[in-house]
C-alpha cells in the first residue's frame, strides 16, 4: 500500500514540476525574442563601413569590463557579416588569458597587459610568435556615493585612499569638509564598498591611489582588494547595488554602472584648476597621456594616473585584446583581423562613448590599425 | 528525494532470499545485472579516486610554493609575489555559518515533519508535502537574491536588537553600523535553504514508523505526544541524523547564495554580526574568474580541504547511525 501511495505522489510532483518548468521555458523564450529584435534595428544603422573577411566561428573570452563594448561591436559586425559567428565570453581577464594560452580562443580580452610568464606561455600556442597587447577600450572608473542631500562631492586622492583604507570613518570628517566647504555633510558612518571578486577595476584604482597618494596608500596594486577594512560585494553590479541600497555608502565601478543606477559620482581634485568629473571625454584626455611601453608590435600602455592636466579624469582603465603576432589559428585568422579592424576603426571607437566607455587616443588607435593587418 | 534516507543510511540488508541461488546466477539476465551493478559500483569508486587524485596533484603544486602557512594564514593572495594564502578564515566561516544553519533548521524541520506526518489533517498534509518538495528545488541563486534584497535590509533591526540585549555574549557584539551582510545572516539564509531537504527526508522516515508500534503505545494509554516521544522519535532518530547530514552537506558547499549575501574579507572576527568572513565555496566562486593558473591551483587546494571536511562529516554521521542502529530498529 505504501509503495502505491509513493508512486502517486511522485507522479503528481512530476506534473507540478513539469508545469513549472514549461512555464519558465515559455517566459525565457519570450525574453530572448525581444532582445534579438532590438538588436536587429540598431545594427542596420551602423553596418556601413565594415569590411568582412573569413567565415565560421570566432571564439574569444576575457575581461568583463569590456563586455558591453564587445556586445555592441559584435552586434554591428555580425549584422554586416553574417558569415562570421563571434562569441565573446566575459569570464574575466584571468580566465581569458588562460583560455587563450590553452589555444581554445582566437583572442582574449584583458584589463591588464600580459605578464612575462604569460608571454612565455603564449609562445607555445603562437609557435613562431608570441601574444601581443592591442589596446582597444578605455573608460573611467567612477567613485559613486549615496548621501542624501549631497549632490556634489569633491575628493582628492589622499582622501579617497583614507576612506577606502578605513582611516576616515565619518562623512563630516575635516578632510572631506575642507574639500567641500559648501556641502552639508552628515555625521553618518562611511560604508566603503569594494569588490569581493578579483578585478582589473580594483587593480586600476589601486594603481591610481598608489601613484597619486603614495603616502596614504601603501598597498601593491593587485586584482584582489588589498586593504583590510570596509565591506565588499561581488562584481561591479553588486557594488553598485549596495551603494544604491545603503545610506552613507561609497564604492567604485565603471561609469556605466553609475549612470544606469542614477548614482552621483565624485569629482576628483587632481590639482588642476577645476575638479574633474567622471565622463568619457575626460577619461579620453587622461588616456591620451599614456605611453606605449610594449616592444615591437606589442602596445602595452603605461597610464599616467597622477595627471594634473585640465579636465583629465585620472582613474582610468584600458582593456586590451590579446592575440598572437604570428602563428594565429588559420581558420579564424581572417575573421579576427576583419573584426578587430572594425573595433579599432573610427566607427568602432566612436560608438564606445554611448556605453560609458572612452575611445583610445587617436595616436595609439592608429598604431593598432597598422598592426592588425600584419597579424598572421 | 524520497529515497534519500536509504541512500545515506544504507547498511544493506543481505539480499539473499534463496541461499541456494547464491553464486550460481543461471539466467543471463542475472549475470548481466550483476555485472552492471558491480561495474557501476567500481566506476563510482574510480571517479571518486580520480577526483581526489586530481585535487591533490593541483593542490600540491600550489601549496609547495606558498609562502604563508596554508592552514593558519588570514589572507588570500596566491597571485602576489611571493604567493601567500591560507584557509583559516574560510574554514572558520564555513563551519560557523553551517553550525548556525543547523541550529536553526534541524528543530524546525523536525517540527514540520512531525506536523505533516502526525498532526496535520490528511487533506492538508499532501499539499504541504508538495510545497516543501518544490522549495527544495528552488535554485540557490534565487535564495541568494532574496537574501540580498529582502533578508539583509530586514535583518538590520534584529541585528541592532541582538547587539543591544545580547552584546555581552561577545558573539552578538556589533561594532559600527552597516548592512547585515555577515555570517549570521548567511547562517539564517542557509537554514532556510536546507530546511526543505531535512524536512522531506525526516517526514519520509516518520511515515515509515511501524503502525504496530504506534498502536501499541496508544493501547497502553499514551497521548499523541507520548506516542511520538516513545515510538516515532526513537524509530526516526537515525533518519533525522542522516537527513541533517544531507542538509549540512548542502550548507557546507553552498556557493551562490553565500556569495550574493556575504560581504567577504579576510579579517578574523568572532563577532557574528560584523560583516566579513568567507566560506570555501564562496571564495572559489569569487576568485576563480580572474585567477591565473597558479591562482586556480590555490583555489583547488582550498576545495580539497572542503572535500576532506565533507568526507569527515559524512563519516561521523555514518558512525553515529551505525551505533544507534541496534536500538532504533529502523533497519529491521
Amino acid at each position: 500500500m505504501k509503495l502505491q501511495r509513493r508512486n502517486v505522489r511522485g507522479l503528481r510532483a512530476l506534473t507540478v514540476g513539469a508545469a513549472a518548468v514549461s512555464t519558465a521555458l515559455l517566459l525565457t523564450a519570450c525574453g530572448s525574442d525581444d532582445n534579438t529584435q532590438q538588436g536587429g534595428e540598431d545594427a542596420t544603422k551602423a553596418a556601413g563601413n565594415i569590411k568582412c573577411g573569413g567565415e565560421g566561428k570566432l571564439l574569444a573570452s576575457g575581461s568583463s569590463a569590456q563586455k558591453n563594448a564587445m556586445d555592441l561591436w559584435i552586434k554591428n559586425y555580425m549584422a554586416a557579416c553574417p558569415d562570421v559567428q563571434i562569441n565573446y565570453n566575459p569570464i574575466g581577464s584571468g580566465g581569458g588569458i588562460t583560455q587563450f594560452n590553452q589555444g581554445t580562443t582566437a583572442f582574449a580580452g584583458s584589463d591588464s597587459a600580459l605578464k612575462e610568464d604569460e608571454v612565455e606561455a603564449s609562445k607555445k600556442i603562437c609557435k613562431s610568435g608570441q601574444g601581443i597587447n592591442l589596446p582597444m577600450v578605455g573608460g573611467p572608473v567612477a567613485i559613486s556615493y549615496n548621501l542624501s542631500g549631497v549632490d556634489e562631492l569633491v575628493l582628492d586622492a589622499p582622501t579617497i585612499a583614507k576612506i577606502f583604507d578605513s582611516k576616515i570613518k565619518k562623512w563630516d570628517d575635516a578632510a572631506i569638509k575642507k574639500l567641500n566647504p559648501d556641502a552639508e555633510l552628515p555625521s553618518t558612518d562611511i560604508q566603503a564598498f569594494h569588490r569581493s571578486d578579483e578585478s582589473g577595476t580594483t587593480q586600476n584604482l589601486g594603481k591610481y591611489l598608489a601613484e597619486a597618494a603614495p603616502d596614504d596608500w601603501k598597498y601593491e596594486a593587485e586584482k584582489s582588494w588589498p586593504a583590510k577594512g570596509g565591506q565588499s560585494a561581488s562584481g561591479s553590479s553588486g557594488v553598485a547595488a549596495q551603494v544604491k541600497q545603503v545610506e552613507g555608502a561609497i564604492g567604485y565601478f565603471e561609469l556605466s554602472y553609475a549612470t544606469s543606477n542614477n548614482l552621483n559620482s565624485v569629482k576628483i581634485d587632481t590639482g588642476a584648476a577645476e575638479p574633474v568629473e567622471a565622463t568619457s571625454d575626460n577619461a579620453s584626455k587622461a588616456i591620451a597621456a599614456a605611453k606605449v611601453v610594449g616592444e615591437g608590435d606589442d602596445l602595452a600602455l603605461e597610464l599616467d594616473y597622477a595627471t594634473k592636466a585640465e579636465s583629465a579624469y585620472p582613474i582610468i582603465l584600458v582593456t586590451y585584446e590579446i592575440a598572437c603576432d604570428k602563428g594565429n589559428k588559420a581558420d579564424s585568422l581572417e575573421a579576427m583581423k576583419s573584426f578587430l579592424t572594425y573595433t579599432a576603426s573610427e566607427d568602432g571607437q566612436k560608438i564606445l562613448s554611448e556605453e560609458g566607455y572612452a575611445p583610445i587616443p587617436a595616436e595609439i588607435a592608429t598604431k593598432v590599425r597598422e598592426i592588425i593587418p600584419t597579424l598572421s | 528525494m524520497t529515497t534519500a534516507p536509504t541512500a545515506s543510511a544504507p547498511p544493506p540488508a543481505p539480499l539473499t532470499p534463496e541461499p541456494a541461488a547464491k553464486g550460481k546466477a543461471t539466467r543471463p539476465g542475472d549475470k548481466i545485472f550483476i555485472g552492471m551493478s558491480r561495474g557501476s559500483g567500481i566506476f563510482l569508486l574510480v571517479v571518486m579516486a580520480a577526483i581526489a587524485a586530481f585535487l591533490t596533484y593541483r593542490a600540491y603544486i600550489a601549496i609547495s610554493q606558498n609562502e604563508a602557512n596554508f592552514l593558519t594564514a588570514f589572507e588570500w593572495n596566491p597571485q602576489g609575489d611571493p604567493p601567500r594564502f591560507g584557509i583559516a578564515i574560510l574554514a572558520y566561516g564555513t563551519v560557523v555559518s553551517s553550525i548556525i544553519a543547523m541550529v536553526i533548521a534541524v528543530p524546525i524541520s523536525v517540527g514540520i515533519a512531525l506536523f505533516v506526518s502526525h498532526y496535520a489533517p490528511r487533506r492538508l498534509a499532501g499539499p504541504l508535502g508538495y510545497v516543501i518538495d518544490l522549495l527544495a528545488a528552488v535554485p540557490s541563486i534565487v535564495y541568494g537574491l532574496w537574501g540580498a534584497l529582502v533578508l539583509v535590509p530586514y535583518l538590520d533591526g534584529m541585528n541592532m536588537w541582538l547587539d543591544q540585549y545580547f552584546g555581552w555574549t561577545y558573539l552578538f557584539d556589533k561594532s559600527g553600523s552597516g548592512p547585515a551582510r555577515n555570517l549570521f545572516t548567511v547562517g539564517i539564509l542557509l537554514a532556510v535553504m536546507i530546511l526543505p531537504v531535512i524536512t522531506n527526508v525526516t517526514r519520509e522516515v516518520f511515515l515509515q514508523v511501524p503502525k504496530m508500534h504506534e498502536e501499541a503505545a496508544l493501547a497502553l494509554g499514551a497521548t499523541r505526544w507520548e506516542v511520538i516521544r516513545m515510538s516515532v522519535l526513537p524509530f526516526g532518530r537515525s533518519g533525522i541524523i542522516s537527513a541533517s547530514m544531507l542538509g549540512l552537506g548542502r550548507a557546507l558547499g553552498e556557493t551562490m547564495a553565500v556569495a550574493t549575501v556575504l560581504s567577504p574579507n579576510f579579517l578574523f572576527s568572532g563577532h557574528l554580526l560584523d560583516p566579513g568572513g568567507g566560506t570555501f565555496a564562496q571564495n572559489i566562486a569569487a576568485k576563480f574568474n580572474e585567477a591565473n593558473e597558479f591562482g586556480r591551483d590555490a583555489l583547488i587546494a582550498s576545495g580539497l580541504v572542503l572535500f576532506v571536511m565533507t568526507l569527515l562529516v559524512n563519516g561521523a554521521a555514518r558512525l553515529i547511525i551505525a551505533r544507534r542502529k541496534e536500538y532504533s530498529g529502523a533497519n529491521a
